[in-house]
């Protein structure tokens, strides 16, 4: 179980706060040292609207451990409004389908459980299509 | 700074070895290279390979190798890139040898995928992504090349069933690999027919995770590698290049930037122009990798690598040789051995030992190796003098 390194990057994946570089104002998801697009240092928090698009996406029939009882799932890049993109599942489809530049919005979810049926429940980041 | 010569080459069949360990296949393998050269006398070994230290709960496999191998006295480490942990250990191999610090090195690839099973495994597998934020998402490398194949149909809009073009040429070689693991041809009406297993990939996109093991000797002594036979190989280049790990973190993830450095690098390096490559070992662990692959190297345009994968002929007589002996498709998916296997396979056409398979002359192999989605990939171009 990875208690620590789940701690560590809560707010990361509860709410989407990432950085903002302070050289460059450039927005920076995940979290990095160092900022991608100038090399300076990054490290101010940045908390990203949470709204995006589908830049990609795949259905997944086979699953890692830990993912078993959540198939099939959709799991897709989106890209966020501010810049960055990120690797989410998709939810809350209903029988929708899933298009390339569909826009979506973050929602925090279950995502998987860490170790056995006493392992942590690890919640973060999904996706689900924009409502109306 | 010395010249390399390839001066030994092994490898065991690639399949689900369930009754041998990582010391049965890596001992086989180096017991076919030592007995294919003309020395016995090793100084180092480099070991590649991604899963021991979680499938098999073992570091230090370089360690176990040379002691089960009974090669005392030898240097020894492992050098992991993911997938291409093989290609690490020749390029690790090439860097001691061409260095002048070591004389012989041997080159060792091996996997025991079959050591663990199950949704275990496909987190195993699962370890060459960004773990914090692909891999924990629900992310494996299958579904990295799910996400690119619908990004490429998407913005190219080719014919779907043109995407099958490796694998079915794949396959037609395979059945003169007496290693392979699948030596059976399928045709393109097959590929077409294939069910979609999810993730918009047939299984036919996807080459299959194996067992094996693969050595191939480095050396900078000529007298022992021309009495090796087959001629006088030389390695004359290897170079390679990162990108973003992290599919997401890539400006253009259907760019494949890595491939461009790695292969620019390694042909002007080896003074070599694509015109003189006589066989091109591509890494086809899923379908779209080749295809990028092609675009990234200057082959063919971008969003037309598919038609030139699909209309040239790249049978071993053919315009551009590929995957000459079954690619990881069809000779099968050794995963951080692959690499090794990849660079036999270009000495045995060198040397002429290829059969039924033989592209007809062959002088100049470019053998190319990624982990990940190209993530991290390395260009080896070796030569026969």
């Amino acid at each position: 179980m990875e208690i620590p390194r789940h701690w560590r990057l809560q707010k990361q994946r509860y709410a989407l706060v990432g950085e903002e570089c302070p050289h460059c104002s450039a927005k920076i998801f995940p979290a990095r040292d160092v900022c991608p697009e100038c090399g300076g240092e990054a490290k101010e928090p940045f908390r990203f609207s949470g709204r995006g698009s589908v830049y990609s996406y795949t259905v997944m029939n086979n699953a890692p451990a830990g993912f078993e009882k959540t198939l099939p799932y959709t799991i897709a890049l989106v890209k966020l409004d501010e810049g960055p993109t990120v690797t989410a599942q998709l939810t809350d489809l209903n029988d929708e389908e899933v298009q390339i530049g569909m826009p979506v919005e973050m929602v925090t979810r279950r995502i998987k459980e860490d170790g056995d049926e006493r392992g942590m429940l690890i919640y973060g980041y999904k996706f689900r299509p924009v409502m109306g | 700074m010395e010249k390399v010569y390839a001066a030994g080459i092994g490898q065991t069949p690639v399949g689900e070895h369930w009754d041998k360990s990582l010391s049965n296949l890596s001992s086989a393998a180096i017991q076919l290279a030592l007995n294919n050269s003309a020395t016995l006398h090793v100084d180092a070994l480099y070991a590649g390979n991604m899963l021991a230290s979680s499938a098999s709960q073992q570091a230090n496999l370089g360690t176990l190798i040379a002691d089960n191998a009974g090669l005392t006295g030898v240097e020894t480490f492992t050098a992991e890139a993911g997938e291409a942990s093989g290609a690490a250990a020749l390029r690790m191999g090439y860097i001691a040898v061409h260095s002048g610090l070591v004389r012989t090195a041997l080159v060792v690839g091996v996997e025991k995928y079959t050591d663990a099973v199950g949704p275990e495994m496909a987190a195993e597998t699962a370890s060459g992504l960004d773990y914090d934020f692909e891999a924990m998402y629900g992310l494996t490398p299958e579904a990295q090349a799910g996400l690119l194949t619908a990004r490429y149909l998407h913005t190219f809009n080719p014919p779907r069933e043109a995407l099958g073009a490796v694998s079915v040429l794949a396959h037609k070689n395979a059945v003169g690999n007496p290693k392979a693991m699948y030596r059976r041809a399928i045709s393109p009406e097959r590929y077409a027919a294939a069910g979609l297993p999810g993730d918009g990939l047939n299984m036919y996109d996807i080459a299959p995770y194996a067992d094996g093991a693969a050595a191939l000797l480095l050396t900078s002594d000529k007298k022992i590698a021309e009495a090796t036979g087959g001629g006088l190989i030389e390695l004359l280049a290897s170079q390679s290049a990162v990108d973003a790990l992290a599919l997401h973190d890539r400006p253009d993830a259907l760019a494949f930037s890595a491939v461009t450095a790695s292969v620019h690098k390694a042909l002007a390096r080896a003074r070599v122009e694509w015109a003189q490559v006589d066989l091109f070992e591509l890494w086809d662990a899923f379908s779209i990798y080749g295809i990028l692959s092609v675009e990234a190297c200057g082959l063919a345009a971008r969003g037309e690598g598919w038609r030139w994968l699909a209309e040239i002929d790249h049978s071993p007589a053919g315009d551009m040789p590929l995957v000459t002996m079954g690619g990881n498709k069809a000779r099968g998916f050794p995963i951080g051995a692959a690499g090794v296997y990849q660079a036999v396979e270009a000495v045995v056409q060198l040397r002429g030992e290829a059969g039924e398979n033989q592209v007809p002359g062959a002088k100049t192999a470019l053998v190319q190796s990624m982990g990940g989605p190209a993530s991290n990939v390395f260009t080896h171009i070796f030569a026969r003098s």
